[in-house]
């Protein structure tokens, strides 16, 4: 019989979940996703693309893996379901999470929970399943953070419990360079961890945006009155006019181009015009059409070649030809140098925008307290979040608070604010708590991409390979607003030449405006484009001179005592030439396996290719400090103060570490507060792989601190034990003892006797007009070799192999370290291979593809501790390093196997066969 | 939305879906929209809603019917009820012209994919990249409709008409897809190009069932490509050009005049050039791996 409905529609389901009988009313074709989390308030079930793209909701549905977004509510009626808050319960729940967190398979952690649930899937039909069996049953849930292998690894370890890998809980003084597990790992395991979307407020507001359909138009708007009565679960609407501070944010302080909503003209598609808030049903009833918004589209200028072309009109007054900065660096005479050079190769690349992805949309919400403004939401950098939202509001940034959620994912793209402004106007206005969470597809037309780059390029050497010169022109697009547009133009020059003895250059960048998505910040800042075009020219030049190509970069390789193009000399800590040396043996021996293999294969060639990487650590030219705090309140409790918000790539865990050390207590010793605005100090952005080296110094002098005001208190030498014992604090120092109780103490209004801080810039000094400065105080360096299989038949291309060597300085903590490059590698595999995003359409995440389980390679890393006497014990950074040598690596490797060489990335298959049936290497096979 | 219904039995869903009160009344305007594994239901709800376009608002889920549901196997062949999902097919145990079908269903997005949508959906969502179309093509597959009015039966070449069409009125369910008993040799296969390894669309796919006699020629060969032309097609010439050569010999012949009916377009995933040509090459590939087993099973 049909179920009757009622008036509303809504109707009752009952079901099974964690065991526990449910009987929920739900609205028609309500999703069970959203009766789960939000019905239930079971939100450990995460939603990361409502269309079956990305796994992230993963449930059991009786004893099945379904995708919870994509199951009405009502067809659960009488099944019986597992979401994570369950899992522990299943026979191998447990032993998975444990397996997950020992293998540190869960970085960011919001694919962990669909990731676990699929797992479980997988160990209830096979007992012990293979690599490839894990795989399949797996592929349909995509992590952007661990490249997948060690997720692999925990459930193998879990089904033949043969791959155990150990953890360590470190002793005093020893937890620099162990394998730390990650501290806060656990609540990402067990579905606790809470996220953008997960802790808002009962009676909070909801917050929609609506967005521009056009790249370029002017709008108005008419009475909004008529609309209201419409709709009376809407409560207000919100335009530019309700911005009470200004309407317009921007990472540089001159460059607040960017509006929160609209003012008569929008300059990409995507962006806000305005915002409703009110009900979830009232929200999601609206249509495009109810809203009394009059589009008059324009012409738009689309890509860099467009907006620079003679005439184009400006996008914004005072840009009139469009270029928002150009960076430099210049050194030596490039021309007269490479006219007398044996060997010169040039040539133009292209690169595509390409999509963040993290698997978290935007998400949080906003509350007023008073006259302050408090916003709890997923970031990179916290204060800088705080003082857009002081400006958008007219208040003093101490009267906002930024309180960072669990972070599923940044990589750069959630370093700009989002729907914080947003939110806050709205809560400002409303004076009720207000949230918001974009879905994925507003996620991609709306926010910020990696720069599509077009570089032409030209690289010189002497007969015996030596390099000579280097010359490169790039313009970036960074679409309608300048975001990062400015760090990208000035961080390419610098490292345009490659981590090479380079001693004539002159490198130019241009960041464009078009009327594109805008582009900001992405793993790289340009760089991993730029490396795309040195590494091509130096395969080229090794051909010419008959040098081999790994050997070629190994003479050329940056040296401690060289100097670079800006005319830094580096005094210590450049390890290239160690990461080539640890890679050569490889090198061989995957030549002779090519070498093999097309001796036989006909349709399927074998190829190797090597990519060479540097990257300056932290910002470029500008301060960027952090300062660390840590405290001994007189309960003996020790709390690490720390600024730096840990988005899946580990800081909590490191810096604990470095502070541990420092300090002398282990780590276990201490309690954690991360990242609040109101109560950590500056640490600076979780960016430009800096957290490890600026942050992790700040924490090395934190402790020392300390540590010093604990040794004087008791007159101890610097070999002194600690130990701490509730509020008992023990200095054993030779053979004497000496305890602190740590109650007696005169204490501070808060609690607290003892404290130190740390703060720690890194010395730089800007760059010159030809770009001539100390950029960085030290460099990351890697190299990458990968090896791939092109089909001559259908251009497609499998990575088979990267060995990757890195030199970090020191590995803090192993595993996290390989976590990066393992993840690195695979946004750098996307980047070489699949991602393009188009606006308009590649805004999703079944068209715009990023790897998934099956397209990773083997990948063996080889840590390089070349120690930089600057850092915390020694270490550097690895975020952003770990991609950057990948792509060229992969585009060599194609060269290698077909003689083609792909200048336009991706190299999708119908790029890579137009390429191969331009040069007549196609097979009809 | 409106409406959501949740019949049980297939006779309440036939009238409900012919009932005028229900599908035109001026108060409801939207006609019923049929559910059943959700899996292209959500992601065209999610792609819409993200610009406020307007969504089905009345909705017949038909998971909860029985009669839609399982795999029958007579003499005249094999039935697949409407709800049969890519799971089942891939778990249950079939003969040896399955198999394109079979590793088809793998390949239908991921496994939380492959265990809710069903064989109907693909063939009713009528997608030029559907993976079920091209082996079912190849099998000779009839769709079975329904409706208030009366049943009748269409073959698969038939039942979808364009991009996204079907014949199916507006009062019409597919109950279930039936494939005619297949020669004891018949061996199948199924090979799809995609840019990643897991939960992509096909650039092309291609099916083949081939059987091949005692004498070592090809009996019977049936080629399908899917993802190069608005509707999956039969490779006509190809499969006549095929029939009595000795499966030895018969990639060879495998050219690109034979891809002549295809008209795939340019789009995010491939030029159109790109796939006319990969589904030649798709194409040899198949046959020469189908060829393979199904002589195989002829010795
Ligand atoms: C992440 C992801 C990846 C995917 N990958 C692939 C892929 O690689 N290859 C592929 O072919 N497909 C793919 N799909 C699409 C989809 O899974 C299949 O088309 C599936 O078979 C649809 O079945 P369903 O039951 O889920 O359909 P539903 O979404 O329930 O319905 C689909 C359409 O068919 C209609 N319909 C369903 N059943 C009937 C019936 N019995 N009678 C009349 N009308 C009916 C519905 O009204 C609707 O219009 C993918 C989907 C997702 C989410
Ligand atoms: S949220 Fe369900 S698959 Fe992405
Ligand atoms: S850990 Fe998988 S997405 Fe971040």
């Amino acid at each position: 019989m049909n179920e009757r409905p009622s008036l509303s529609g809504a109707a009752p389901v009952s079901f099974t979940l964690n065991g526990i009988a449910r009987t929920v009313v739900t609205a028609p074709g309500e999703r069970l996703s959203e009766v789960v989390r939000r019905g239930l308030g079971l939100t450990g079930t995460k939603v990361g693309c409502n269309a079956g793209d990305c796994g992230a909701c993963t449930v059991l549905m009786d004893g099945a893996q379904v995708c919870a977004c994509m199951v009405a509510a009502r067809q659960a009626e009488g099944r019986s379901m597992v979401s994570i808050e369950g899992l522990a319960e299943l026979p191998l729940g447990r032993a998975l999470q444990a397996a997950f967190h020992r293998h540190d398979a869960a970085q960011c952690g919001i694919c962990t929970p669909g990731m676990l649930m699929a797992a479980a899937d997988v160990l209830s039909r096979h007992a012990s399943p293979d690599r490839q069996t894990v795989m399949d049953a797996m592929g349909g849930v995509l992590c952007r953070c661990t490249g997948y292998l060690k997720i692999v690894d925990a459930v193998l370890d879990v089904a033949q419990a043969g791959l155990q890998t150990k953890g360590s809980g470190a002793r005093p003084g020893e937890a620099v360079g162990q394998r730390v597990l990650r501290l806060d790992g656990a609540p990402k395991l067990t579905g606790e961890a809470l996220y953008g979307d997960d802790g808002a407020p009962a009676d909070a507001l909801w917050l929609k945006a609506i967005r521009s359909p056009h790249a370029h138009a002017r709008f108005s708007l008419g009475d909004l009155a008529p609309f209201l009565t419409r709709h009376p679960g809407i409560v207000r609407v919100f335009t530019a006019g309700d911005v009470p501070g200004e309407n317009a944010f921007g990472i540089y302080p001159d460059l607040k181009d960017q509006p929160v909503f609209g003012e008569g003209i929008v300059r990409h598609r995507g962006e806000a015009v305005l915002a409703l808030a009110g009900t979830r049903a009232a929200l999601e009833a609206v249509q495009i059409a109810d809203l009394p918004i009059t589009w008059e589209p324009l012409p738009g200028l689309h890509g860099v070649q467009a907006a620079l072309a003679e005439g184009a009109p400006a996008i914004h007054a005072g840009k009139p030809d469009n270029v928002l900065t150009r960076g430099v660096v210049a050194c030596g005479q490039p021309e007269a140098a490479r006219a007398n050079a044996a060997h010169i190769a040039e040539g133009t690349f292209e690169t595509s925008f390409v999509e963040h992805a993290y698997i978290e949309p935007e998400a949080g919400y906003a509350r007023r307290v008073g006259d302050r403004m408090e916003i709890h939401a997923c970031t990179q950098a916290p204060m800088m979040d705080r003082d857009e939202v002081a400006r958008v509001l007219g208040l003093a940034r101490e009267h906002v608070r930024i309180v960072p959620t669990a972070c599923g994912g940044g990589f750069g793209g959630k370093l700009d604010v989002s729907l914080q402004p947003m939110l806050a106007v709205a809560a400002w206005h409303l004076d009720r708590p207000v949230r918001c969470v974009y879905e994925r597809i507003e996620s991609m037309a709306s926010t910020t991409k990696r720069h599509p780059a077009r570089i032409r390029a030209r690289a010189s050497c002497d007969a015996a390979g030596r390099l000579v010169s280097y010359e490169l022109d790039g313009d970036f697009n960074t679409g309608a607003y300048a975001s990062w547009g400015p760090t990208v133009a000035g961080r390419v020059p610098v490292h345009a030449a490659g981590p090479y003895r380079v001693p004539h250059v002159r490198n130019r960048a241009r960041a464009v405006y078009t009327n594109d998505t805008p582009a900001g910040a992405f793993r790289g800042f340009g760089v991993p484009q730029a490396a795309i075009a040195h590494e091509a020219l130096l395969d080229d030049l090794a051909e010419q001179a008959g040098i081999d190509r790994l050997e070629l970069r190994h003479r050329n390789a940056l040296r401690a005592g060289d100097t670079t193009p800006t005319g830094q000399v580096l005094g210590a800590s450049a390890g290239l030439v160690a990461c080539l040396d640890a890679l050569r043996p490889r090198w061989q021996a995957l030549l002779s396996d090519a070498a093999a293999f097309n001796a036989w294969s006909h349709a399927l060639r074998r190829g190797l290719g090597i990519g060479c990487m540097w990257y300056g650590i932290g910002n470029t030219g500008l301060s960027n400090p952090s300062t660390m705090r840590l405290t001994l309140a007189r309960d003996g409790t020790l709390t690490f103060w720390n600024g730096a918000v840990d988005i899946g790539q580990g800081s909590t865990t490191v810096l604990t570490q470095i502070a541990a050390d420092a300090l002398g207590l282990p780590v276990s010793a201490f309690r954690l507060v991360v990242g609040d605005t109101d109560v950590t100090f500056d640490a600076g952005k979780t960016s430009a792989s800096r957290q490890t080296f600026v942050s992790g110094k700040a924490a090395q002098l934190a402790g020392e601190a300390l540590r010093t005001r604990i040794l004087r208190l008791t007159n101890a030498g610097p070999g002194a034990r600690l130990d701490l014992d509730g509020a008992r604090l023990i200095v054993a120092d030779g053979g004497e003892q000496t305890v602190v109780d740590l109650a007696q103490l005169p204490a501070a209004g808060d609690g607290i006797v003892l404290e130190g801080v740390g703060t720690f810039d890194p010395p730089t000094t800007p760059l010159d007009a030809k770009g001539q400065g100390i950029p960085y105080a030290t460099y990351g360096f890697a190299a990458q070799i990968a090896s791939v299989d092109v089909d001559l038949g259908l251009g497609t291309v499998k990575v088979r192999r990267i060995v990757a060597a890195h030199d970090v300085g020191r590995a803090i903590n192993p595993a996290l370290v390989e976590g990066q490059i393992h993840g690195g590698i695979a946004q750098g595999l996307g980047l070489a291979l699949m991602e393009e995003f188009i606006p308009g359409r590649t805004e999703n995440l079944h068209d715009y593809l990023i790897p998934t389980f099956g397209d990773m390679p083997e990948i063996e890393v080889h840590l390089i501790e070349d120690r930089e006497p600057l850092g915390p014990y020694g270490a550097k950074g690895i975020g952003e390093p770990a991609l950057i040598p990948t792509a060229p690596a992969i585009l060599g490797a194609i060269r290698h196997a077909t003689g083609v060489t792909i200048r336009k990335v991706p190299a999708l298959p119908h790029r890579v066969h137009a390429a191969l049936a331009a040069a007549g290497k196609a097979v009809e096979f | 939305m409106g409406l959501y219904l949740r019949p049980t039995a297939l006779a309440d869903a036939l009238a409900a879906l012919a009932d005028p009160k229900l599908a035109h009344s001026p108060a409801r305007i939207d006609r019923l929209t049929v559910l059943a594994g959700g899996t292209d239901f959500y992601p065209a709800q999610a792609a819409r809603a993200a610009w406020l376009e307007a969504t089905p608002r009345n909705v017949i889920d038909i998971s909860g019917i029985t009669e839609l549901k399982g795999i029958r196997e007579d003499a005249s062949g094999l039935t697949f009820g409407a709800l049969t999902t890519w799971s089942d097919i891939a778990d249950a145990a079939l003969p040896h012209a399955f198999d394109g079908l079979k590793l088809a269903a793998r390949e239908v997005g991921g496994q939380q994919v492959q265990n809710r949508g069903t064989i109907a959906g693909n063939l009713c969502n009528a997608s030029p990249a559907a993976d079920g179309v091209p082996p079912l093509l190849t099998l000779d597959a009839v769709v079975n409709i329904a409706s208030a009015r009366g049943r009748r039966s269409v073959p698969l070449a038939a039942f979808i008409t364009g991009n996204r069409q079907t014949v199916l009125a507006a009062d019409e369910l597919v109950t279930s897809i039936h494939v005619p008993a297949p020669a004891p040799g018949a061996r199948a296969t199924f090979l799809k190009l995609g840019a990643r390894a897991y939960l992509v669309i096909s650039i092309v796919a291609v099916a083949a069932v081939v059987t091949v006699g005692a004498d070592g020629c090809i009996a019977r060969a049936a080629i399908a490509v899917g993802a190069c032309s608005a509707v999956p097609q039969r490779l006509a010439h190809l499969e006549r050009d095929l029939a009595g050569l000795a499966s030895a010999d018969a990639v060879e012949v495998v050219a690109a005049r034979h891809m002549a009916a295809l008209a795939p377009i340019d789009d995010v995933r491939g030029s159109a050039a790109y796939r006319r040509q990969a589904a030649l090459v798709v194409t040899r590939r198949a046959l020469m791996q189908c060829l393979a087993v199904a002589a195989e099973a002829a010795a």
